[in-house]
């Protein structure tokens, strides 16, 4: 069965759109923004405390909208956690699929520390970093970890909301004692950027590993491990 | 240096932090968050209005590479009006969650009153997306906090609408990039020309704004995500989210696109808003719960600031746009305080009397004088009844469509008036029909007494003293 | 601009267009809700899609990394939107049959 809406009527508008889109899109292509911001980025990266030009755009140029970006982090996983707990947790895994999972997690957390320290000049930083801490963290939860490798309660809590809190606090520092809000010391910009960093690594990881397990963990974690 | 700008968003996202690590204690640290914050956000008003526009470049970049801050007359007055919204919230909230719900309330509320402030103040395209995604998140997790069904159920709705307006705003963001380069709003203001490109992202980021804006036909989401939320969120929600995406819309209009602007655009945002009005008010008179009510108020209240666009289309620079911006920007704001305060008063209504159905009501106004007499004032407001803010506004804007001629914008508005204080009479009709034994006025001072503020405020406070917004609004905003 | 790099910004902002007309299309017609949400992210894939195309200036130049950062944070705000209209999800199924 035809049905006018679904099948004529949106179809149309979407290839309308479409074609509105593409040709807008081709216009701005070719105008006249050429360099756009590329430009006087790179020509900025080197004062900017990283060598690599997306970590500078990430952590000093636009630091502001990371900042906000964690909070909207923060914000998906307090939501998660205010509709219930946890599910149960998958069955405890059998001796093949744990001992892979427990070659692939240290493994999982080396590269993150890796991806962590390589971002200064070389494509990763924390988004890549903390995205490995959390696939350790699913991986543990797949194979019946009912935590995931996640601390108790309390510590999660300190863990999650870590990125937003030393990145704010920085800023605010660096306004009160400093130049203005997030502008870093000459000198100093290379290691607030790896502090800001690392703590952002901890709280993404411990948030996306959280986030997949639907709830605020049980109270009692089996293991010790922690993601 | 103590620069009040970034202080309005990082406090309470320092507050969330504190609430999110220490839950035991969530209620005291979150007030003292919301009254720091709305301490700061009042500081960044106080000196737009003494020193004019405020800029802050975050990470001393400056545009175009960095982001920056900016507080000019028309951010400042939204900005304020927020803030002392969401303290009154805040103080109602204190005492409306109990232990286990106030673990989840506080720290989703700051992040919420985080993004609000950032918005208020981002002078950046893309770090507004990024605040309309914080404000989109947080609202919609708060709105479900109830865990009742229909309220997860609407705010999943709402939060899917949401992400769709958001991608739209987005795409419309990265099409100006591609062409202008550039992200700063000054910069991207100075950059544009008429053209099809711009002509596309006005429309893309408008149209995902409205969305969120619940302009009709685009309002579908907007009663049950607002009328099943928690008394302090609603009023948050129908206050001060959707005003926000207002706020951007016309910032957008009067800062970026304003070489771009034609009358067909104009026009079809005023039709849509009358139809709003109309829609939601008749949708008002009709509903038999008290928060459905207030929530089609509110789709109604919405329609009438979209009316404003084709009227300043049509009205060329000068004194004459100036007042009537101001009419709009004060329509706004009293909106703001009359719905939170309907709001909070219809939770405490609920609260006593275990429901909100309109037609039960009765005696509520003997056993809670203070909170009918809010809703009473608050219904002041909304209707347009002098000497309210909405008064006045309404009629400059009237006396505006008299002079252009374009009566037909001034029959919208007064059916819509009719429709309102129909739908206001008849709740406190209700609330009206018992001996009269009043014994207390204030019964929970917590929780009336914010909602009776608000209604105050918007009754007598913005409309009698609303010369001082005048002088703010020369900051910078429409000059 | 060589007309090389035109045509890959041109190609790869078109290839995003099309996973924004598809997402949107899914969008309006699709009712289940894990249907919508998988058109949404593709929606968000096309516009990262068309910021990672404009980024691009050659093989020798190093590209824009402007837009490359706006797509990074991109990409995080949409997972933490996923995750929760996940949970939201999650929940709306567990009132439809308890236990």
């Amino acid at each position: 069965m035809i049905r006018p809406v679904e099948h004529i009527l949106i179809p149309l508008g979407l290839i309308a759109v479409g074609a509105l889109l593409g040709w807008s899109f081709f216009l701005a292509v070719t105008g006249e923004a050429g360099e756009r911001l590329a430009a006087v980025a790179l020509a900025h990266v080197p004062d900017s405390g990283v060598s690599n030009p997306v970590t500078s755009v990430l952590l000093n140029f636009r630091a502001y909208d990371t900042l906000l970006e964690l909070a909207v982090l923060l914000t998906a996983l307090l939501g998660i956690w205010s509709l219930g707990s946890a599910d149960a947790g998958f069955q405890p895994a059998a001796s093949v699929l744990e001992g892979m999972v427990a070659g692939f997690v240290p493994l999982l957390i080396l590269s993150a520390g890796y991806m962590l320290w390589v971002g200064a000049y070389a494509p990763g930083g924390a988004f890549q970093a903390g995205a490995l801490l959390g696939a350790a963290g699913v991986m543990l939860a797949l194979a019946g970890h009912p935590n995931a490798g996640l601390p108790s309660e309390g510590r999660l809590r300190l863990l999650v909301a870590l990125g937003v809190f030393v990145f704010a606090t920085t800023g605010l520092l660096l306004m009160v004692v400093g130049d203005g809000f997030l502008t870093y010391p000459a000198g100093l910009a290379k290691w607030l950027i790896l502090m800001i960093e690392t703590a952002a690594t901890l709280a993404i990881g411990a948030t996306l590993a959280a986030a997949y397990l639907g709830g605020i963990p049980a109270a009692h974690p089996k293991t010790g491990e922690t993601a | 240096m103590i620069d009040a700008l970034p202080l309005s968003v990082t406090l309470p996202l320092l507050g969330a932090f504190a609430v999110t690590v220490w839950p035991a204690h969530a209620r005291a640290l979150g007030l003292l968050a919301a009254v720091l914050t709305a301490a700061s956000a009042l500081t960044v008003t106080a000196a737009v209005w003494t020193e004019g526009v405020l800029r802050a470049d975050l990470g001393g970049w400056g545009a175009p590479l960095g982001i920056a801050l900016e507080a000019d007359g028309l951010s400042a007055a939204f900005l304020s009006m927020a803030n002392t919204v969401a303290l009154a919230i805040s103080v109602y909230a204190g005492g409306y969650f109990k232990r286990e719900s106030a673990r989840h309330f506080w720290p989703l509320w700051l992040l919420l009153w985080s993004a609000l402030n950032g918005l208020f103040l981002a002078a950046d395209l893309f770090n507004l997306y990024v605040t309309l995604e914080l404000l989109g998140l947080s609202a919609a997790a708060l709105g479900a906090l109830t865990g009742t069904r229909e309220a997860v159920a609407a705010n999943l709705r709402y939060l899917l609408v949401g992400l769709l307006g958001s991608m739209s705003y987005l795409l419309g963001v990265a099409l100006v990039y591609t062409a202008y380069g550039v992200l700063d709003i000054g910069l991207v203001a100075e950059a544009i020309e008429p053209g099809p490109v711009a002509w596309t992202a006005m429309t893309l980021m408008i149209s995902g704004l409205i969305l969120k804006a619940a302009l009709f036909p685009m309002h579908f989401w907007l009663p049950p995500a607002h009328a099943n939320a928690p008394a302090p969120v609603s009023a948050a929600l129908s206050a001060l989210v959707v005003k926000a995406a207002f706020y951007l819309v016309l910032r957008l209009w009067l800062d970026v696109f304003a070489p771009v602007l034609n009358e067909a655009a104009a026009n079809l945002l005023g039709i849509l808003g009358a139809a709003a009005v109309v829609w939601g008010s008749w949708r008002a008179l009709r509903a038999e719960r008290l928060k459905l009510l207030a929530a089609y108020s509110t789709v109604a209240q919405m329609g009438y600031l979209f009316i404003a666009f084709p009227l300043l289309a049509a009205t060329p620079p000068g004194l004459a746009r100036d007042n009537l911006l101001a009419a709009v920007v004060l329509l706004a704001l009293t909106h703001g305080f009359a719905k939170a305060g309907f709001f909070l008063a219809a939770g405490m209504v609920q609260k006593t009397a275990g429901h909100d159905r309109i037609d039960e009501l009765g005696g509520a106004a003997q056993a809670l004088p203070a909170a009918t007499f809010a809703i009473g004032l608050a219904g002041v407001a909304l209707i347009g009844l002098p000497p309210s803010g909405t008064f006045l506004a309404k009629w400059m804007m009237l006396e505006q469509a008299m002079i252009l001629g374009l009566w037909w914008w001034l029959v919208v508005m007064m059916i819509g008036t009719l429709l309102a204080a129909a739908y206001i009479f008849r709740v406190l009709s209700r609330a009206f029909n018992r001996e009269p034994t009043p014994y207390r006025f204030v019964n929970d001072a917590r929780t009336e007494l914010p909602a009776l503020l608000l209604g105050l405020i918007a009754t007598f406070g913005l409309g009698i003293a609303a010369q001082p917004l005048w002088a703010l609004l020369e900051q910078g905003a429409f000059g | 601009m060589t007309n090389q790099v035109l045509f890959a910004q041109l190609l790869y902002g078109g290839s995003g267009i099309l996973l924004i007309l598809l997402g949107l299309w899914s969008f309006l017609v699709h009712a289940p809700l894990l249907r919508k949400l998988i058109a949404i992210n593709v929606m968000g894939a096309g516009v990262f899609h068309i910021l990672v195309a404009i980024a691009y200036r050659g093989i020798e130049t190093p590209p824009d990394p402007v837009p490359h950062a706006l797509v990074l944070t991109g990409i995080v705000v949409a997972v933490s939107a996923t995750a929760l209209a996940l949970a939201f999800g999650k929940r709306l199924d567990q009132d439809a049959d308890p236990g």
